[in-house]
């Protein structure tokens, strides 16, 4: 294992304490249990976003914790969902009156320990939402699985209901604008290579040199299939169509295009699949009304990358647009 | 031919010695149809739970477990954290007050720390999961209790039962937890938390042999 570490068991705590060195201005940093909040939390009378999930996938979620996103993210473990007295706290800390709102995405671990934590918040009057992504259409949604994956849908959502909560909407509102996000919104991702947890020090999973595993999962669970490498714009329809088909995405639809790094591809390769995107959706008649391209959802160093579509509306638009300014993304601030 | 608080404290430390020594192994099996977590998780739990005892150890075996339970939820994270908190916690409920206890009581603990596995977790038997060591160790445990096998005999037969049921995942096709999104490729390996799960009943035998 070659990493820019200290001791694997610290890289979670050091890399608090870096967020907490350099950003100041925008988030304060709690520790045992540990979580990250906005600099003015709470916010009187604001809705509160609080999300959380395992460490490695930075800039998610400690990096969108800011004006016009989260007020509160949780760090877990790498690639381990976070504990319920962190949320519970992390909750507390950010509840400004309004209530607060769970955005949880779809696995076991995080699920149970955010219903815990839900439980745990409500016994002390706090009014707590929840709200789950599963956007990954790699998986089978059956009643026989954990259900689809939360992934890359989770950093839209993030910055959409963040804006609306910002604007004054109500609990209620910023939960169902959140489901309705999870309801538009489908993502696929790939690896090229593996990736190697810390305090594991063995990659995750053996990928040789001419093969990649398409529909990957974030933590590098594997997806659909594992097969020879192709080009990148046979790779890019490989993700698109299955996404395209899931919802379905129709002509005249209107989207927002998400291409995401997994944390080792460069935003040159970024740019190839996101050009050959924008012709294979051209010529399907949807639209590309908005973008984000570069590393957000992350898995670790995983070389390879995920599409996220959002189909928007007026409202969306609106709200995506609207300022934000946290570490990890920033804008009209 | 009572388990007395002291068996319990001696129970507790011997799997945590359990989870230290098969941590690797825990984190390999997970690794295979998982996220390569779970013998870390389970590691960082029992450390934390060996530091928590000592304040804990002059109280009573269900004050003992709750904190246990406690102490492995705000620690280990994941889906064995919740899972094994509830299994704990309930099970320290159920006994209550006690300072020492028998094969019943330890029996309706087990009951009900399986109970709350299942309630949280929604899974079923066959799923692949930490439940599949754990209703075959609660039958045989209520089996040998039946015939009136000794403390020690009903306690090996029940970790007998845990270590078939642990292996019997092995051809299984996951339906929850992580593992699940592997589909069909999930069959062939055996799951990680039936794997501890079958070391907690396994070192519960061990310790209490001679109660
Ligand atoms: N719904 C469930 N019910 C019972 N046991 C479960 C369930 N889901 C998972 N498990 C058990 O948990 C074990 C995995 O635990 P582990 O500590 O690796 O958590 P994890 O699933 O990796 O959590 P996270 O997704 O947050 O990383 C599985 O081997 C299985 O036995
Ligand atoms: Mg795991």
């Amino acid at each position: 294992m070659k990493k820019l570490i200290n001791n694997p068991e610290d890289v979670v705590k050091e890399e608090l304490k870096g967020i907490e060195l350099a950003h100041p201005d925008l988030v304060k940093v709690f520790y045992d249990p540990d979580f990250i909040v906005r600099a003015d939390a709470p916010v009187q009378g604001k809705v509160a976003l609080v999300s959380g999930g395992g460490s490695g996938h930075e800039p998610m979620h400690g990096g969108f914790v800011g004006k016009g996103m989260l007020d509160a993210a949780c760090p877990g473990a790498v690639f381990t969902s976070p504990t319920p007295d962190q949320m519970l706290e992390a909750t507390k800390a950010v509840d400004g009156g309004a209530g607060v709102l769970h955005i949880v995405k779809n696995y076991t671990g995080d699920v149970m320990n955010f219903e815990m934590a839900a439980d745990l918040a409500r016994d002390e009057g706090i009014e707590v939402e929840s709200v789950i992504v599963n956007d990954d259409v790699a998986v089978e949604d059956s009643t026989w699985t954990a259900g689809r994956r939360g992934v890359g849908l989770t950093v839209l959502m993030e910055k959409i209901v963040g804006a609306a909560a910002e604007e004054g909407r109500s609990l209620k509102e910023c939960a169902d604008l959140a489901r309705k996000v999870n309801g538009q919104g489908r993502s696929m991702g790939m690896a090229l290579t593996s990736c190697t947890v810390p305090h594991v020090g063995k990659p995750s999973f053996d990928l040789p040199e001419d093969e990649m595993e398409i529909g990957i999962g974030i933590h590098g669970e594997p997806g659909r299939h594992r097969i020879k490498l192709e080009p990148a714009d046979k790779i890019t329809e490989m993700l698109l169509e299955p996404v395209v088909e899931d919802l379905p995405y129709k002509e005249g639809d209107e989207v927002l295009l998400f291409v995401n790094s997994m944390g080792g591809t460069p935003l040159i390769e970024l740019y190839i699949v996101y050009r050959k995107a924008v012709e294979i959706l051209d010529a399907k008649g949807i639209k590309v009304v908005r973008n984000l391209i570069g590393p957000y959802i992350t898995s670790l160093e995983m070389a390879g990358m995920s599409i996220t579509l959002l189909k928007m509306d007026e409202d969306l638009k609106k709200l995506w647009d609207a300022p934000v300014k946290t570490a990890g993304m920033r804008w009209g601030i | 031919m009572a388990i007395t608080r002291d068996d319990v404290l001696n129970w507790i430390k011997s799997y945590a010695q359990a989870i230290e020594e098969n941590c690797e192994m825990l984190t390999d099996l997970d690794r295979e149809i998982g996220d390569a977590d779970h013998g870390a998780n389970m590691r960082r739990g029992f450390r934390a739970v060996l530091e928590k005892l000592p304040s804990v150890e002059d109280k009573d075996i269900g004050t003992i477990l709750k904190n246990v339970g406690m102490t492995l939820l705000s620690k280990v994270g994941g889906a064995a954290g919740p899972l094994y908190s509830t299994m704990f916690t309930k099970a320290g409920m159920t006994i209550g007050a006690k300072m020492e206890m028998d094969l019943n009581d330890w029996a309706q603990a087990l009951e009900a720390g399986t109970t709350g596995i299942a309630k949280l977790g929604k899974a079923l038997p066959n799923d692949k999961t930490m439940l599949d060591a754990l209703y075959p160790a609660l039958n045989a445990l209520s089996a040998a209790m039946g015939n009136g096998a000794s403390v020690g005999e009903a306690l090996q037969k029940s970790a007998d039962a845990a270590h078939e049921g642990m292996l019997a995942t092995i051809p299984l096709v996951a339906r929850k937890g992580r593992a699940s999104y592997l589909g069909e490729r999930s069959a062939g390996h055996q799951d990680p938390g039936a794997t501890s799960t079958y070391l907690l009943i396994k070192t519960a035998a061990e310790t209490w042999t001679d109660c």
